[in-house]
């Protein structure tokens, strides 16, 4: 066997294998997709065999039902606007933050960046009595706002962090040029450092909605209304045994709850992967 | 405004150090608002007894005292979120970074490879999956019917029972091994190549250049790695809240979502805050033990 041949046997050896482990990864997911494509009484009779025999959309029909009758629009509707309001506050007061914290000096600074850190650390969940009893007290418990209101005031140190990297990178002398032509610190904010860290803020809308859209918990403290819930909680009621048996109708609604993260992974990869190697988050 | 020396607001919102307050408010206002309050409030009534209906009544440290000595499913929730933590998060690490190895070497297929190994990370959390894993390891699910089809006939209720019912919450936190593995990716390409080619050149074979270099390079992403994925694991709770509830007889009851039964649904609101409490000196512990550690262990020469 000469060299040449062994290569070919090499990399055939190493695609199989790499192949192999990232089809038994992605399966369980392929498998819940041509379930919901399934009749929905063949599913478990057939769940050895990954193609739909008869090809249907009825699941489809029947899951966008959802029910007290409450369509899946209602929950998709909310999910959306909670993810984009969201969204919009995290970005805007995150940049804000960051570009104070990296560009103006001023008394109590460090204090403010540890303290940031520290909210990076402190996992929601420790938070999630302290929270509900404190919003419980505002009367906020039983509407979107505790979803919302909290990310206009950059409760999440990882977004603050990684613009505030970004900026670190900007060269001071653009600030200073800007400065000699007579802006402040906001117009230096507005019209010089806002335009130059939109590649930042591209990854921060990623993971800020893919995280928001993904939120099981704080809606399951806060909303007790069916017709304010978001998917997440939606899908979770939806499958609770004695509710509906009706998997094909799940798998349905299932698979269409994680299509805008599958979507968005597929059209932006390479800001997602940029933002977890440099800043080595999870995901 | 600024008596000294007689600024206009325009002027003295100008300056340096009032701007950056000013850029900085948001963040002031709901550190003190969404954490320093709620976590002051809840301080307090962790030396109560509250159900949030009636008026807290201040026990002092008796919640606390209840807990280490007169809670059963306490301890039993502490050795499950353990037992979790301390076996998902070192499988999860060990996969990425063989995972992570093998697709160091670029092909045309590497893009396809890194998205398919990365995506079930990024909708592991979801609700959607946790829904599905129930389904996966029925009785009648697709597990089984798969080893049927190789030969194994078996309704083996995986998660009806103690023994293997922690061991699914398990395999779906390995699963989402994805993101840790794009960080080992990163940092296994600034292990500069002259230290490979050196070491070829002084005879030293690829299983020992990884041991030797690759893993000592390698440790301070190790750590990082660690250090989060310990919190996390030690926190997790929408998998285990769906998937198990803590079935069967509390053998997969995470801490968390013990803390959420004693707070929501037993209405021991005092109780669940004290045990958030604990929950946060818990994770600092770890935290400070991975720390004192590091020294030992981590390669901090650079390169």
């Amino acid at each position: 066997m000469g060299m040449k041949e062994k290569r070919i046997i090499g990399k055939a050896i190493y695609h199989v294998l790499v192949c192999g482990i990232g089809l038994i990864m992605i399966y369980p997911l392929v498998w819940m997709v041509m379930s919901s494509f399934k009749k929905t009484e063949t599913i478990f009779t057939t769940a050895g065999q990954l193609f739909p025999a008869p090809f249907v959309l009825e699941n489809y029909a029947n899951g966008w039902k959802g029910f007290a009758k409450i369509t899946f629009a209602t929950f998709f509707k909310n999910s959306l606007f909670i993810s984009i309001i969201a969204t919009i506050g995290t970005l805007i007061s995150s940049a804000l933050v960051a570009y104070g914290l990296s560009r103006c000096k001023f008394f109590g600074r460090r204090i403010l960046f540890i303290a940031m850190l520290l909210s990076m650390m402190l996992p929601a969940q420790v938070l999630m009595i302290p929270q509900y009893l404190w919003y419980q007290k505002l009367g906020w418990v039983g509407s979107f706002k505790p979803l919302i209101i909290p990310y206009f005031f950059a409760i999440q140190g990882f977004f603050v962090y990684q613009i505030m990297n970004f900026i670190d990178g900007i060269p001071r002398e653009l600030d200073e040029a800007a400065k000699i032509d007579g802006c402040s610190y906001y117009g230096i904010f507005g019209r010089v450092i806002l335009p130059l860290i939109s590649p930042a803020l591209i990854t921060c809308t990623i993971f800020s909605f893919m995280w928001r859209w993904d939120d099981f918990l704080s809606a399951l403290l806060y909303i007790n209304e069916s017709a304010k819930y978001p998917v997440s909680l939606a899908l979770k009621l939806f499958s609770d045994p004695g509710s509906s048996s009706d998997y094909g109708a799940m798998f349905a609604m299932a698979s269409l709850s994680i299509l805008p993260a599958v979507a968005m992974f597929i059209c932006l990869q390479k800001y997602l992967v940029e933002g977890i190697s440099t800043s080595g988050l999870k995901g | 405004m600024n008596k000294k020396k007689n600024l206009t607001f325009r002027q003295w919102m100008g300056q340096e150090h009032v701007a950056g307050v000013v850029f900085c408010m948001p963040f002031i206002i709901g550190f003190l608002l969404f954490m320093i309050v709620p976590m002051g409030i809840s301080l307090y009534y962790s030396f109560c007894d509250y159900n949030i209906l009636t008026p807290a009544v201040f026990t002092g440290a008796a919640n606390y005292i209840k807990m280490f000595t007169d809670d059963e499913v306490f301890w039993q929730t502490i050795g499950v979120t353990f037992y979790f933590a301390l076996v998902s998060v070192p499988l999860r690490l060990i996969f990425a970074l063989l995972v992570a190895m093998l697709l160091l070497k670029t092909t045309k297929a590497t893009g396809f490879y890194r998205a398919a190994y990365y995506l079930p990370s990024i909708i592991g959390g979801s609700v959607a999956v946790a829904v599905l894993w129930r389904r996966m390891w029925a009785t009648d699910g697709v597990i089984n019917t798969l080893l049927g089809s190789i030969g194994i006939k078996t309704s083996f209720a995986w998660l009806g029972n103690t023994k293997t019912a922690i061991w699914m919450l398990i395999i779906l936190a390995v699963w989402q091994f994805g993101s840790s593995m794009l960080i080992f990716l990163s940092s296994l390409k600034q292990i500069p190549s002259s230290l490979y080619e050196a070491s070829t050149v002084d005879g030293a074979n690829k299983w020992s250049q990884f041991w030797k270099i690759t893993l000592p390079l390698l440790t301070p992403t190790i750590f990082f790695n660690l250090v989060m994925q310990m919190i996390n694991g030690f926190l997790a709770f929408t998998q285990c809240f769906i998937i198990t509830k803590g079935k069967p007889l509390n053998s997969t009851l995470f801490y968390t979502v013990y803390m959420y039964q004693q707070s929501f649904e037993f209405y021991n609101t005092g109780y669940g805050a004290a045990l958030a409490w604990v929950m946060l000196l818990i994770i600092s512990l770890i935290t400070l033990v991975l720390f004192a550690t590091k020294k030992l262990w981590v390669y901090e020469g650079g390169l």
